[in-house]
């Protein structure tokens, strides 16, 4: 086996000095009646050339962005990423090491994630971010914990327009600890429902969660929101699913939200049929004791050298045990350090002209299909790269048609929201050319 | 040549490298885009101005060749397993196949989007139900829900399955049972599943005694949260016994199973009695740590389980794959999508790579390995447990602290001879730990290397200790002031205002 560069007799020459005669008896603990007696129900080695025909053979039975025209978003966004970021992020010294438990030998990583947590709070308008957290749904769950931690309360309001899985995942963090919620609805605009937050609203109520643009593409106005919630003392939860949409939108952080979670992996990771993807988690300086996950900071060495270091860990499940913030360990570093070097190479006119990109080509799209005969906007609110097309032809029948033509056009909103069994969430990004979006007009003019 | 210079810790060249926000120059571009092939409406006309940003302040402007520069100086400052040993315990830091990260670009991977269509993702679906099939198989479960995105996230959605199975039977309860050489994740993830955590005292062979169980076991404990192999490095060898304590009160049995390399294809934890494991990919199955993720942590379970697994789960319909969301008992869901998938694709890689045989020949290799650092450093460390090990050897530095030299000294001086250190004050339970974990992929040579290593700084721990205490000399900056970092805590860049 190449992975094993012991021989045989490497291995005799061991056995030999640690004084046993076969490998067997180094196992002599393990109790006989659950000693394995077959061998495992896995097929037998492939070489390199037969494995990675074997897995080429099972990828080309996907669909892909490069063989499909997509337009599918709904939290996961089929965004260009330049090539130095794989080539940078393949870097043996990037890829293997493990999280920078010794920071003499760590100063990449740890330098790498302090410029994250830099370029994550610049791009947010926060004032401090972690280390990364697994992906936007589960870090938007921690948001809602560390939200009860701080106000001591048990109530969370929870946007309707909020990703439905980034929903159900928090639901299933929070309801362990006995959190319950209440949904807002979303208006004819397709944005949350203002009026009603504030009847919602109380002093029992820890957070409120908004998405932003939200689950339908739609842009949320966080201001007043941050508002009304403040007002009772509750803190808003501000989750961005399409970090791209950050380099037009006023940042969460400037509109007063308390937390800010969003899904990274649409800066230069890309789809990998949902994974993997990194949670930002940013907040107020005031909270840093009560966040979750890792964090690095600036310290300086022995002689005076300024340095990194993994600090603030007595917040942290390895140091406190059952009293943690998080019980999170490994997260996602180097999902992480991708969308800094994204970022970083994008700078901020690359940034701007990206999501202005996104937001003209959708614009198109939108104003296009809307014009369709069968087809009309759902709502009427602004959008960023996706929107909600409403169909007088069922979604499914739509989609199926749409296939014919190499198209994947859209997510059938039947699927989450019953009130929305006839709509499409359509997205468009700086990978779809006019001449797809054009394609896809036509496509659909013929589907009537 | 001075003793020093042989080994093959030494001093390069390397170069400074300030903060992204201190480089780069106003109009400098690393991007390229198309021209817009679309009207160029203006932002205003399409959004209210109060909704849009007036730039990002703060942000670097550079060249692709200054991003190229950076990251590559600043990486150069890392150490990692292709460059050397990285023995760090209950890690296992194995070779990271490059075969591994092709496969997960392929197209049909890499860009395939998670709400694609069923029929137009039968690979990915196959890739998932055959890895859980493998995954069920060298773990001796029922079911594996591949979710998860670490290990800790992993043991979460394992003890939410244990109180949706508790409360489905009329009472979640209240306690987990915990042994003191636990990894911090177990109580913490606990507490977050709102369980009181119960200490359990490993007896005087390092191992859960069933007595101890015993004692403690009421109708009221959730689950019991065993490690095994265990962070000792020594097999439960009363897991049965365990098992049986717990299961006559009603109780489930957690493995924790970030150690399962030692004993695959050999002993099956599903066979021991536990209910729950979670399996985690970037330590047994290769999956690159790259500097602290991403990782994944698929759970496997029993049967009486499968109703609480997160959704969806991957079921084999004749020859079509499927996704199943229709879990009514289901605990819901711990991430977005179905899984990190592109994590899976490197595992599913690696096993079909290495197949039954090899996986087993890892296994042994890797506890070959370890038992033969153990037997060669035995005497110059002090071995608390003194019998073969499985995965990893713990040694403490009860022999130097005589000298006045402790567990970090003697890890921070191995940086200087060339290899990671160990994991070091870990287990608590063990005063001054060192956790030496090689794996299989480590060589006799290399072994050998950093025994000699180990010895000669046994000997600086008598003859010269000072050396050791101003550890490390070589890397480009030296012991961190961690106290100033957390007393004046500076976390990000801020621009001069």
């Amino acid at each position: 086996m190449r992975y094993i560069p012991n021989t045989d007799r490497d291995c005799a020459a061991m056995l030999q000095a640690i004084g046993v005669r076969s490998v067997d008896e180094l196992f002599a603990d393990i109790p006989p009646a659950v000693r394995l007696k077959r061998p495992l129900k896995v097929p037998p080695a492939m070489a390199e050339s037969e494995v990675a025909r074997h897995l080429r053979e099972l990828a080309d039975k996907n669909a892909n962005a490069d063989r499909y025209s997509m337009f599918l978003g709904a939290g996961c966004y089929n965004h260009f990423s330049p090539a130095i970021i794989n080539h940078l992020v393949l870097r043996g010294e990037f890829l293997t090491p493990y999280t920078p438990y010794q920071p003499e030998i760590s100063q990449g990583t740890l330098q790498a994630l302090y410029e994250y947590q830099s370029l994550v709070c610049l791009l947010t308008g926060m004032e401090v971010s972690n280390a990364s957290m697994y992906e936007g749904a589960s870090a938007t769950a921690e948001a809602v914990l560390m939200a009860q931690r701080i106000t001591g309360r048990s109530e969370v309001l929870m946007a309707r327009a909020v990703h439905p899985e980034y929903r159900t995942v928090t639901r299933t963090y929070a309801s362990q600890l006995g959190i319950t919620f209440r949904e807002v609805a979303f208006t004819e605009a397709g944005v949350t429902d203002t009026a009603q937050v504030r009847k919602m609203l109380s002093e029992r109520v820890a957070c409120l969660v908004v998405q932003s643009p939200n689950f339908f593409g739609a842009i949320e106005d966080v201001a007043p929101l941050a508002e009304v919630a403040h007002a009772v003392g509750a803190m808003l939860v501000v989750a961005v699913a399409e970090p791209v949409s950050l380099g037009i939108l006023k940042p969460p952080g400037e509109c007063g939200a308390d937390i800010v979670t969003a899904e990274g992996a649409g800066l230069g990771t890309g789809l990998n049929y949902g994974g993997p993807a990194v949670g930002f988690f940013a907040t107020r300086e005031k909270f840093i004791r009560y966040m979750p996950g890792r964090l690095v900071g600036e310290t300086e060495d022995r002689e005076g050298r300024t340095g990194y270091v993994l600090t603030l860990a007595t917040r942290e499940q390895h140091i406190r045990r059952e009293k943690a913030t998080s019980n999170i360990c490994t997260s996602e570093s180097l999902i992480a350090n991708m969308s800094a070097m994204y970022m970083v190479t994008m700078g901020p006119r690359g940034l701007r002209e990206v999501a202005l990109m996104n937001l003209r080509k959708a614009a198109y799209a939108k104003e296009r299909l809307a014009k369709l005969r069968g087809f009309s906007l759902r709502f009427t609110g602004p959008t960023f790269n996706e929107f909600v097309l409403r169909t007088k032809k069922r979604p499914g029948e739509v989609l199926k048609g749409l296939l014919k033509r190499q198209i994947i056009g859209g997510v059938d909103l039947g699927r989450f929201y019953p009130e929305l069994k006839d709509c499409l969430l359509v997205c468009v990004t700086e990978q779809n050319s006019r001449t797809e979006i054009d394609a896809l007009a036509k496509a659909l003019g013929g589907t009537r | 040549m001075s003793r020093m210079e042989q080994t093959i810790g030494t001093r390069g060249l390397v170069l400074n490298e300030p903060l992204v926000f201190e480089q780069g120059s106003p109009g400098r571009v690393g991007y390229s885009f198309p021209p817009l092939d679309v009207p160029e409406k203006k932002a205003e006309a399409l959004i209210p101005k109060r909704l849009l940003r007036d730039g990002i302040s703060g942000f670097p402007e550079m060249s692709e060749v200054d991003v190229i520069r950076h990251y590559t100086r600043i990486s150069q400052w890392n150490y990692c397993v292709d460059l050397g040993f990285f023995p760090l315990g209950s890690c296992t830091m194995k070779y990271n196949p490059r075969i591994n990260e092709d496969m997960a670009r392929l197209p049909g991977f890499a860009k395939a989007h998670p709400y694609q269509p069923e029929e137009l993702s039968q690979g990915a679906l196959q890739l998932m139900w055959e890895l859980e099939q493998y995954l069920a198989d060298i773990a001796g479960m029922d079911r594996v829900t591949l979710q998860p995105s670490a290990g800790a996230h992993g043991e979460l959605t394992g003890l939410m399955m244990i109180r949706a199975y508790h409360t489905s039977r009329g009472n979640p309860r209240s306690k987990v049972l915990i042994p003191d050489s636990a990894h911090g994740t177990n109580p913490a993830t606990s507490a977050l599943c709102g369980y009181r955590v119960v200490p359990v005292k490993e007896g005087p062979r390092g191992v859960v005694e069933a007595k101890a169980v015993a004692e403690v076991m009421d109708n009221e404990v959730a689950a019991i949260m065993v490690t095994n192999p265990n962070t000792l490095g020594l097999f439960e060898d009363q897991i049965i016994e365990v098992a049986k304590i717990v299961h006559a009160k009603g109780g489930q049995v957690y493995c924790d199973g970030a150690n399962l390399n030692s004993i695959m294809g050999i002993s099956r934890p599903g066979d021991s009695g536990i209910d729950v494991i979670q399996i985690n990919l970037h330590k047994t199955f290769s999956q690159p740590h790259g500097g602290g993720g991403p990782g994944a942590g698929p759970v496997a379970l029993k049967k009486h389980l499968a109703p609480f697994m997160p959704v969806p789960t991957v079921e084999k319909k004749g020859n079509r794959y499927t996704l199943d969301f229709k879990r009514p008992k289901s605990i819901g869901k711990v991430r977005a999508f179905a899984a990190s998938f592109g994590v899976l694709v490197r595992s599913y890689t690696y096993i079909r790579s290495m197949g039954a045989a090899g996986l087993r020949r890892a296994a042994e290799v890797a506890v070959l390995n370890a038992n033969y650092i153990l037997s060669q450093l035995k005497g110059t460390y002090h071995l608390p447990y003194d019998r073969h090990c499985m995965h990893e050897c713990v040694f403490t530095d009860a022999l130097q602290s005589r000298h006045d030299i402790h567990t970090l000294d003697i890890a921070k001086r191995l940086i200087d001879y060339g290899f990671h250190p160990p994991t070091i004050y870990f287990p608590l339970i063990v005063k001054g730990a060192l956790m030496i974990e090689p794996t299989e992929t480590e060589s006799k040579e290399t072994l050998d290397q950093f025994i000699a290593a180990m010895k000669r700084i046994a000997r600086e721990a008598e003859e010269k200790p000072e050396v050791l205490r101003q550890a490390p000399h070589n890397p480009k900056v030296t012991r961190m002031n961690e106290t100033k970092a957390a007393r004046e805590p500076k976390l990000r860049w801020r621009p001069a205002s």
